[in-house]
C-alpha cells in the first residue's frame, strides 16, 4: 500500500514537449513510472522518444490510454487551464509542478474543482509525489528515496530531499513522499495529506514539513491531535525569516504578524507532535521516536 | 509588488473608487503649485513604501500657502523613520498634495486573499485609523468579514451588509455600497493581493472616500499588468535585492554576518534557521534555484559579498537532478573569479556528493567541505569564532 501513486498509476504528461516536461518525462520513465501519454496542443499524433503517443487534448489522451493521473509542466500563464482540462478529462490525480501561477487563476481552479470531487490536485509549485520503488511523478531525485514506512508531507522541495536523506541515514525508507507546494492556494493541504497517510496501513510514522505563512500547519495539528495515533515528527522552516518579506515561495510570508514559525511550532507541539527546531534533527528524532 | 499611496489612489480612481483630489510633487515649487490648483486647505503627505508616516512626522495638515511651503520643505529630503522602515528610515523624494476632507467618521476597509478558505475576503471595521492587527487582537468583534463567492463575485447584498455593519445611513449608505463594489472591481481587475483603505472616511457631506490607500500585487500575475509594473519604484527597494532579481536569483538581505547560498526556498530558510540555532546570524536568504550552475553560483557570490557585513559564507546544495561534482566545479570556478578572503563552507549532498567533496578538498582553495547540515553549520559558525579570537 501507499497513497496517491503506485505501480498501477497510468500517467499523462501535460506539456511533454517542453524542455522541462521532456527532461523529467525521461527521468520518470527511467525510474519505472508508467507514462502512457503526453499532451501538447497541436502536436497530437506525434510520438515522444519514439514510443509515447502525444495527444492534442487531455480528453483524447484519457480516452485512448485509460490514464488515471496527470502531471503538469505547462508554463504559468497556461497551467491553471491545464489543471481544469485534466479534471474535466476524468483523471483522479493531477500533480502540478509549475511555479508562478497567478493566485486568481488558482482561485478559479479551486472553484472549478468543486465539480470534480473525485479529482485530487497536488500543487502547484511542488516537486510532486513519489512512492519509492513503484512510481515517481515529479521532479524529485528518485535514487535518494528507499521503499519503507515513513510518509512525508512537505511544502518545500529540497527540504524534503534533506528529510529523505536523513531518514535514509537513520535506516528508514518512505511509503510515499508528498510535496504539496509553496503557493498560497494549493490543492492538497497538509491536513489532506496527513489524512491519506494516516489511513495508509503501510505508513507507520509521518514527517510533516511546513514553513512560514498561512495556517495550514495549525489546521493539520488540530486534526492530528484528534485523529492520528501514528507518531509525527515536524519541522517548520523560517524561524529566522523577517515579517513582510516573501521568502522565495509565494506562500512563505509572515503577514500582519500571522503565520510565524513560532506559532506553528507551538500548535504542533500542543498536538503531541515531535517538533524539531533544527532541520538537521528530522532523521534523528524519528529514530528516537520509533526506537 | 508594493506601490505608493498616490499610485494606489490613481488606480482606485480609474475604477471609480472615490479618492480626494490630489497631485504628486517632487519639489517645494511643485507642491505650492499643486496646492494653488487644488485649493486650500491641503494635506502634505510623504510618499514612501511604509506605514506609520503620520506618527513619524511625514503627514501635515496645511491650512495656508505658507504652511504648504514650510511642510513640503521639511518633508522632502527628510529621512522618515516609522515602525515599518526600520531604524535607518527612508528618504522622502516626493509628497502628495491632497485636498483636506471634512471628516465625520474614520472607518476601515480591506480586501485580502484568505488562504484558509481559498477565497477573496473583505474586512470592514468601524475602528478606522488604527492598526487593523491591533483591532483584530483586542476587539475582534469589531471586524466584520465577508467572504466573496468566487463563482459570482461580490454581490450587492454583501456590500449592503458591510455598509450596515459600518453604521452608514442615508447618502453615506448609498455611497458606501458603491464604494465597496468599485473597490472589489479594482482588486480583481489588478490581480491585487492586498488592498487596505485606512482610514475610509465619511465626510460631513455624506461622501465616502479613501483617505489612505495601500495596495500590493501578486508578482506571479504582473506579466499581464504592464501598467502596474511601470509603477515600481526602485528607490524603495534594497539595491542588492534588485540586482539579484535581475540575475534571476531570489535574495533577501538580513542583519547577520553569515552569507548563505542554498538551492530551494524551504531549504534556504532551514539553513538560515540552523545557522541561528548554532549561534550565528544569517546575513541573507538566497535561493539559487534547482540548477545551481557555475554561473548562478558566481552571481550569488557576488551579491552575498557585496554586503559588507558578511564575514563567512555557507553554501548548501542538495544535488538532486544536478550532480554535486558539477556544482563543486562551479563553486571552485566562481571562487577563482571572485578572489575573496572570506572563509567558505560548502556542503554538498545528494547525487555524487563524495566526488564533489573530493574536488573541493583537492582544489587547494580556501574551502571547507562538509557533507551533513549540522556539521556545515558548526563549521561556518566556527570560522567566525576563530576570526573573532
Amino acid at each position: 500500500m501507499s497513497v496517491l501513486v503506485d505501480k498501477n498509476t497510468k500517467l499523462v504528461v501535460q506539456g511533454i514537449t517542453g524542455s522541462e516536461g521532456a527532461f523529467h518525462t525521461q527521468q520518470m520513465i527511467d525510474y519505472g513510472t508508467n507514462v502512457v501519454a503526453g499532451v501538447t496542443p497541436g502536436k497530437g499524433g506525434q510520438l515522444f522518444m519514439d514510443k509515447i503517443p502525444i495527444y492534442n487534448t487531455m480528453k483524447g489522451a484519457v480516452e485512448k490510454t485509460g490514464a488515471n493521473a496527470s502531471v503538469i509542466f505547462v508554463p504559468p500563464p497556461f497551467a491553471a487551464d491545464a489543471i481544469m482540462e485534466a479534471a474535466e478529462a476524468g483523471v483522479e490525480l493531477v500533480i502540478c509542478i509549475t511555479e508562478g501561477i497567478p493566485t486568481f487563476d488558482m482561485l478559479k481552479v479551486h472553484e472549478y474543482l468543486k465539480k470534480y470531487p473525485k479529482t485530487t490536485l497536488v500543487g502547484p509549485n511542488c516537486p510532486g509525489v513519489i512512492t519509492p520503488g513503484e512510481a515517481k511523478i515529479g521532479i524529485m531525485p528518485g535514487f535518494i528515496h528507499k521503499p519503507g514506512t515513513i510518509g512525508i508531507v512537505s511544502r518545500s522541495g529540497t527540504l524534503t530531499y534533506e528529510a529523505v536523506h536523513q531518514l535514509g541515514e537513520a535506516g528508514f525508507g518512505q511509503s510515499t513522499a508528498i510535496g504539496i507546494g509553496g503557493d498560497p492556494i494549493i490543492g492538497t493541504k497538509h491536513i489532506d495529506a496527513v489524512k491519506l497517510l494516516n489511513e495508509d496501513p503501510k505508513t507507520e510514522a509521518i514527517v510533516l514539513i511546513g514553513e512560514i505563512g498561512g495556517s495550514d500547519e495549525e489546521t493539520a495539528a488540530a486534526y492530528i491531535a484528534e485523529n492520528v495515533d501514528k507518531p509525527v515528527v515536524a519541522f517548520i522552516a523560517g524561524q529566522t525569516a523577517p515579517p513582510g518579506k516573501r521568502m522565495g515561495h509565494a506562500g512563505a510570508i509572515i503577514a500582519g504578524g500571522k503565520g510565524t514559525a513560532e506559532e506553528k511550532m507551538k500548535a504542533l507541539a500542543a498536538a503531541g507532535i515531535h517538533v524539531v527546531k533544527s532541520p538537521a534533527e528530522i532523521g534523528k528524532k524519528m529514530k528516537e521516536v520509533l526506537g | 509588488m508594493k506601490i505608493h499611496e498616490y499610485q494606489a489612489k490613481e488606480i482606485l480612481r480609474s475604477f471609480g473608487v472615490p479618492v480626494p483630489e490630489s497631485k504628486i510633487a517632487f519639489s517645494v515649487k511643485e507642491a505650492e503649485e499643486a496646492a494653488a490648483e487644488i485649493g486650500l486647505p491641503v494635506v502634505v503627505k510623504a510618499q514612501i513604501h511604509a506605514g506609520g508616516r503620520g506618527k513619524g512626522g511625514g503627514v501635515k495638515f496645511a491650512p495656508t500657502a505658507q504652511d504648504v511651503s514650510q511642510y513640503a520643505n521639511d518633508i522632502l529630503g527628510m529621512t522618515l523613520v516609522t515602525h515599518q522602515t526600520g531604524p535607518e528610515g527612508k528618504l522622502v523624494k516626493k509628497v502628495l498634495i491632497e485636498a483636506a476632507s471634512n471628516i465625520d467618521r474614520e472607518l476601515y476597509a480591506g480586501i485580502v486573499m484568505d488562504r484558509a478558505t481559498s477565497a477573496v475576503t473583505f474586512m470592514v471595521s468601524t475602528e478606522g485609523g488604527m492598526e487593523i492587527e491591533k483591532v483584530a487582537e483586542e476587539t475582534p468583534e469589531k471586524i466584520v468579514k465577508v467572504v466573496v463567492d468566487t463563482a459570482v463575485g461580490l454581490q450587492p447584498f454583501q456590500a449592503r451588509q458591510m455598509a450596515f455593519a459600518l453604521n452608514l445611513t442615508g447618502d453615506a449608505f448609498k455611497n458606501g455600497v458603491k464604494f465597496l463594489m468599485a473597490l472589489y472591481k479594482a482588486y480583481m481587475g489588478t490581480d491585487a493581493s492586498i488592498f487596505e483603505i485606512n482610514p475610509l472616511v465619511v465626510t460631513k457631506e455624506g461622501a465616502v472616500i479613501a483617505l489612505d490607500a495601500k495596495a500590493n500585487f501578486d508578482e506571479n500575475a504582473l506579466y499581464r499588468h504592464k501598467d502596474i509594473v511601470a509603477l515600481r519604484d526602485l528607490d524603495e527597494e534594497e539595491p542588492l535585492e534588485i540586482e539579484a532579481g535581475r540575475s534571476g536569483l531570489n535574495y533577501i538581505k538580513l542583519e547577520g554576518n553569515i552569507g548563505c547560498m542554498v538551492n530551494g526556498a524551504g531549504l534556504a530558510m532551514g539553513t538560515m534557521d540552523i545557522i541561528k540555532l548554532t549561534g550565528g546570524e544569517p546575513a541573507n536568504f538566497l535561493d539559487v534555484g534547482g540548477g545551481a550552475s557555475a554561473e548562478t553560483v558566481e552571481k550569488g557570490f557576488r551579491i552575498i559579498l557585496s554586503d559588507k557585513n558578511v564575514k563567512a559564507v555557507l553554501i548548501n546544495i542538495f544535488g538532486g537532478i544536478v550532480r554535486c561534482d558539477r556544482v563543486a566545479k562551479g563553486v571552485i570556478e566562481a571562487i577563482k573569479n571572485i578572489d575573496t578572503k572570506v572563509p567558505i563552507v560548502v556542503r554538498l549532498q545528494g547525487t555524487n556528493a563524495e566526488e564533489g567533496k573530493k574536488l573541493l578538498e583537492e582544489s587547494g582553495m580556501n574551502i571547507i567541505a562538509a557533507t551533513e547540515l549540522k556539521d556545515a553549520a558548526e563549521k561556518v559558525v566556527g570560522t567566525l569564532k576563530t576570526i573573532e579570537a
